[in-house]
């Protein structure tokens, strides 16, 4: 079993009455009003199975009512469980929140679990330090060590000078910049996001995104975050699950997401996202393997135009266009200015769509991709036209895939 | 069927004072040591306020104004009635009515404030004790007045009880208002953080309701002070004495004088418990 820092394990959170009766209704497959009529309780989340490896981002996507919130709730308690584990690594040992004592899973709180807010959730009576240091004061960080820590933290997100301002006197972006400075503040590893930026206008949400995928890189948070937003979703997530009427339809990452939707609720959801800087070379791409042509030499598209000679140990070592020599470099800044005589590029898999398409465009030619010296497939207009139609080639489905809802290995 | 109904009379009043005259006899010391403990601290503040020359308390009270509130409008307009009242020759009744109110007052918060806590965290609780409050507002004052008179004699003791009857609901009412009404929003997420219960009611449900619970103050204090009169029936000093001596001799100079005092008093702690400005 890979390394996880929080885990779903079949979870069901039901509001109600009768929360047993309606939790195996649920199991037969029942829908979410079906269930309400008959017992009078109000289907959270049913059958829920993920888990987030350390230092991922997971998004929890979904409509509003689709039950994301109420899952991201479940990993700190805030709301009960009904059946189910819910496990949060701390230390060596796993803590299962959904039965821990108060006293434990208080423990968590102030240590292993921070969480941001939508609405923010500061105490507007006070100071943006006493805001950041709550975490630290209910915990009984003593007031020097606190000071330092709300310091730096205030540091991070760029708030030094606010201080000692009231949080009413704050904007909305620098609102969430304190929400999120009070999270990072009691060190915990898990940050649950509950539609952080949803509350703010749309230059200041790209900007805030940004500053937390930069934020993320430094301190490798494992991050479980929900959106309504599926740009948002596939712009921080490294792994997004799909959820709708208290299920998780699908859970994988962006480009499996995109590629290979797992339902039409999925594929809707899909169809109006633009994929032009969300889908990389290495999931376009039509493998070396599939190429037409021998061991020695492939051919780069149907019309057998490109073609690539290949050494002995599969390294690209010659290349032809329409017959013709044509010559090679590598992705780059001013790669494609005074480009003169048939000429391929070559790239990592992580190279964005957009800028295939910009190679493409300049040079006529398909884009190689290339990783570890060896030639991994190439993208072309076919591949490209078909991911705009938000289509696999067809060839063999990646095994990393992982499909709907904890069936998956 | 009128006649029946007319013939048999409920005993109800004589249910009431059969109990009352029960807990009289049994309880009397209880009573007497309530009476006696309340009455002594009455009797401190009201001689320690005036072992104070008259002009050294006024200008204490003007610069506690101006310390509180950064104004010296309203400094300079509390040392002028205060000494207008001094002046009239009211001094010492204002003194005692000032001490009545300020122990009803504290005695009100300090059994409202925890009462109002409890009933917001118990729903059961408030709806129990919700028809007590109503009754304690909406009943007339004369009609408990009279047996506050034949539990704790006559005197300053019996008046401050009948008030402290009248004022509590206040206090307890806008507590439970200001605790229930805290966003779910703040309480989440000072729980999510891991707050306690005690750390949630002193960091995010008291500092929230706090506006609230000093409005609740400030309604004690005035509903107090309109218990200075009726108070002064059952014999509590202060200027409630002059009015009700001013009503049975139809003295209408007197009436206006101990009225303006009141109003004076009424004033003033009005003011002064306005929400203070922001200091710094």
């Amino acid at each position: 079993m890979q390394p996880q820092a929080v885990a779903f394990k079949n979870v069901d959170i039901f509001f109600g009455p009768k929360p047993k009766e309606a939790a195996r209704l649920a199991r037969e497959g029942q829908r979410r009003e079906d269930i309400l009529k008959t017992t009078g309780t109000v289907l959270g989340v049913t059958d829920c199975t993920l888990d987030v490896a350390p230092g991922e981002v997971c998004v929890l996507m979904g409509l509003s009512g689709s039950g994301k919130s109420t899952l991201l709730r479940a990993v700190n308690g805030l709301n009960p469980v009904t059946s189910g584990e819910v496990l949060v690594a701390d230390g060596d040992k796993f803590v299962n929140v959904a039965a821990c004592k108060p006293r434990v899973l208080r423990g968590l709180r102030r240590r292993r679990v921070a969480m941001v807010f939508q609405q923010f959730g500061l105490l507007p009576w006070a100071t943006v330090a006493e805001n950041v240091g709550l975490g630290l004061e209910l915990r009984g960080t003593a007031a020097a060590e606190r000071g330092r820590i709300v310091k730096e933290k205030l540091d991070l997100v760029g708030l030094s000078n606010w201080a000692d301002k009231r949080i009413e006197e704050l904007s909305g972006g620098m609102q969430q910049r304190v929400g999120l400075a009070r999270a990072f503040a009691t060190d915990a590893d898990v940050l649950l996001m509950d539609e952080p930026f949803s509350a703010l206008d749309p230059l200041i949400r790209s900007r805030l995104q940004d500053e937390l995928l930069d934020l993320q890189r430094q301190l490798k948070k494992t991050i479980v975050f929900v959106s309504h937003d599926l740009d948002e979703a596939i712009k921080l997530g490294s792994r997004i699950a799909i959820m709708e009427g208290g299920r998780v339809v699908q859970y994988g990452t962006p480009e499996a997401i995109v590629l290979d939707p797992a339902t039409d609720y999925v594929a809707a959801f899909v169809a109006h996202m633009n994929p032009l800087k969300v889908l990389r070379a290495g999931a376009l791409m039509t493998p070396k393997d599939r190429l037409q042509g021998d061991a020695g030499a492939r051919f780069l598209d149907d019309a057998k135009h490109g073609r690539v000679v290949l050494g002995d140990d599969g390294e690209p070592v010659a290349f032809e266009a329409g017959g013709r020599p044509a010559a090679l470099r590598s992705w780059g800044e001013g790669c494609l200015e005074g480009l003169n005589g048939p000429t391929f590029v070559w790239a990592g898999p992580d190279l964005l769509m957009e800028d295939a398409i910009r190679i493409r465009e300049a040079t006529g030619l398909p884009v190689l991709v290339v990783e570890n010296d060896r030639l991994q497939g190439v993208v072309g207009d076919a591949e490209i036209y078909a991911s705009l139609l938000h289509r696999v080639r067809p060839r063999e489905k990646k095994q990393d895939m992982p499909r709907a809802g904890g069936r998956e290995t | 069927m009128e006649d029946w109904i007319t013939g048999h009379k409920l005993p109800l009043g004589r249910w009431v004072e059969n109990g009352i005259d029960w807990v009289n006899a049994n309880f009397a010391y209880v009573f007497d040591f309530v009476s006696q403990v309340l009455g002594t601290v009455l009797d401190g503040l009201v001689a320690g306020l005036l072992w104070l020359n008259p002009l050294v308390l006024i200008l204490l009270v003007a610069a506690f104004a101006f310390w509180l509130h950064r104004s010296v409008v309203l400094a300079v307009g509390i040392l002028l009635s205060l000494l207008l009242v001094l002046n009239l020759g009211y001094w010492q009744e204002t003194v005692e009515t000032l001490s009545l109110i300020l122990v009803a007052t504290a005695l009100c918060m300090v059994i409202g404030v925890p009462i109002g806590i409890a009933a917001a965290h118990r729903p059961w609780l408030y709806a129990a004790i919700r028809p007590i409050l109503d009754l304690m507002q909406t009943i007339p004052t004369f009609v408990y007045l009279i047996p506050t008179l034949v539990l704790f004699g006559l005197g300053t003791v019996p008046g401050l009880i009948s008030t402290i009857i009248f004022a509590l609901p206040s206090p307890i009412r806008l507590t439970h208002l200001g605790i229930s009404s805290t966003p779910e929003s703040l309480k989440e997420a000072v729980l999510a953080f891991g707050a306690t219960r005690r750390q949630l009611l002193w960091k995010a449900e008291l500092p929230y309701a706090l506006p609230t619970i000093m409005a609740g103050l400030t309604q004690c204090i005035m509903l107090s002070l309109s218990m200075v009169v009726i108070a002064a029936l059952v014999g509590a000093g202060g200027l409630g004495q002059p009015v009700v001596r001013a009503l049975n001799t139809v003295n209408i100079a007197a009436g206006v004088e101990a009225g303006l005092a009141i109003v004076v008093l009424a004033i003033l702690l009005d003011r002064l418990c306005k929400r203070p400005a922001r200091r710094g």
